[in-house]
């Protein structure tokens, strides 16, 4: 072995061990016993669980309404596809008390908005989420997830979340899956397809 | 294409603009057909609880079930009047067609869902003896006296029994600022406004975590 080889091999190690060390410190942050696997989320959630794809971020979610969602997850009242097929086999064997831990991990973490609407029509659904559209029974959505998509307690903060996430959830809803999420069937169900754009939109930009 | 479709968009935000512009009798006479006054109570619920017990969310939404009528409509009339200021409610008022106002009223006054609770404990004995004494040093009669012994209210006088807390005493701090705000058009509200302004903050949270806990 020449060394070249040698030297390249030392690299190669160093990197492996680098990378394990890593690994190894994002999963023992502060917070968090070592006996959570975190990691088992953010494979699809993002390595700093911002969201990736159709997995929504859970970054930054208010603690009440992420141990709701797992609970619904696990006794799978919530239905909408996605969920059957990620979330009910994720949370199969999910205690209550690493629900709870695993809340209170996520949503300390920092929460980046996704930006991903349509600019164009973040205008319209700022009027929408603020007033709602009284003429054809639209609530607003201002007064139970707050003036800047906040949430509370259990109802989940909805500002910067990604415009394609929003708007499955919103047709999902007006579909009839996840039923028990009151009030929120009701509430979708009298949203056309271009408030859902235009709400969906906005709120990917609100922070 | 893309200003096309916002122009679209925009078209019922302008027609609830224009509605705005007419007055209360060009509207269509006559309540609502059933299918439509039932979507209306629908959304009215969706904020004010599915029995109208009230929820709470970034923002306390009152409880409606078992309200006097003859207030209920009131209220609705001094939003859509403008007399009574809530940006929201205002809008929500305005879209509704008047004769519906005593079915919806009538609606709310049949259901009788158990408070909402959530006021702290401690409050509630101090609460009830201004309910029934007043504050005589500060010559605020008891409130018994307008409001029912049961607090369930009379006529123009609203029930307060199960009232959210936070609402109660949000509403008594804002009185002024809110309430009777057409100088042209004085209303029931200003019977209240010095007995708001004269309760403190604490007796005030403290009335109010009694009527929340009535039923």
């Amino acid at each position: 072995m020449n060394a070249h080889t040698a030297r390249s091999r030392i690299m190669k190690r160093t990197s492996a061990i680098v990378a394990v060390a890593v690994i190894a410190a994002l999963a023992a942050t502060p917070g968090q016993t070592q006996e959570l696997p975190v990691r088992n989320c953010t494979w699809c959630h993002g390595p700093s669980a911002q969201g990736s794809g159709a997995a929504p971020r859970i970054a930054g979610q208010r603690e009440q309404y992420l141990v709701s969602q797992l609970h619904a997850f696990h006794d799978r009242s919530r239905d909408n596809p996605a969920s059957k097929q990620y979330m009910w086999g994720a949370t199969a064997r999910l205690s209550p008390e690493m629900a709870r831990d695993f809340a209170l991990y996520f949503s300390s973490l920092p929460a980046e908005a996704a930006e991903d609407g349509d600019t164009g029509l973040a205008a319209l659904g700022k009027v929408i989420y603020e007033q709602g559209v009284p003429d054809a029974n639209v609530v607003s959505c201002i007064v139970c997830h707050g003036p800047r998509g906040e949430g509370f307690e259990a109802i989940p903060r909805l500002g910067g979340m990604s415009h394609g996430y929003l708007k499955s959830r919103l047709e999902q809803w007006g579909q009839g899956y996840h039923a028990s999420a009151r009030p929120m069937p009701l509430v979708a169900r009298t949203l056309s397809a271009d408030e859902i754009e235009a709400l969906a939109s906005y709120l990917s930009f609100l922070k | 294409m893309k200003t096309l479709r916002l122009a679209f968009l925009l078209w019922p935000a302008l027609l609830a603009a224009a509605s705005t512009l007419s007055f209360a009798e060009d509207r269509p006479p006559g309540p609502l057909p059933k299918p439509q006054l039932d979507a209306k109570i629908a959304y009215c619920k969706t904020c004010h609880g599915l029995s109208g017990q009230g929820f709470r969310g970034a923002y306390p939404m009152p409880r409606l079930a078992g309200q006097q009528p003859e207030y209920l409509e009131e209220q609705l009339r001094a939003f859509i009047e403008r007399r009574r200021l809530h940006p929201l409610m205002q809008n929500v008022a305005r879209a509704l067609n008047p004769a519906t106002l005593s079915a919806i009223a009538a609606h709310f006054k049949e259901l009788n869902p158990k408070p909402l609770g959530g006021a702290p404990k401690d409050l509630i004995a101090a609460g009830k003896k201004i309910y029934e004494e007043g504050v005589p040093e500060k010559q605020i009669a008891p409130c018994a006296s307008c409001h029912g012994p049961d607090a369930r209210g009379d006529g123009a006088m609203p029930r307060l029994a199960g009232q959210l807390h936070d609402y109660t005493t949000q509403t008594l701090a804002s009185w002024s600022k809110e309430r009777g705000q057409d100088p042209l058009k004085p209303d029931s509200s200003a019977i209240m406004q010095p007995i708001a302004q004269g309760l403190t903050h604490e007796q005030a949270a403290a009335v109010a975590a009694y009527l929340g806990s009535l039923e």
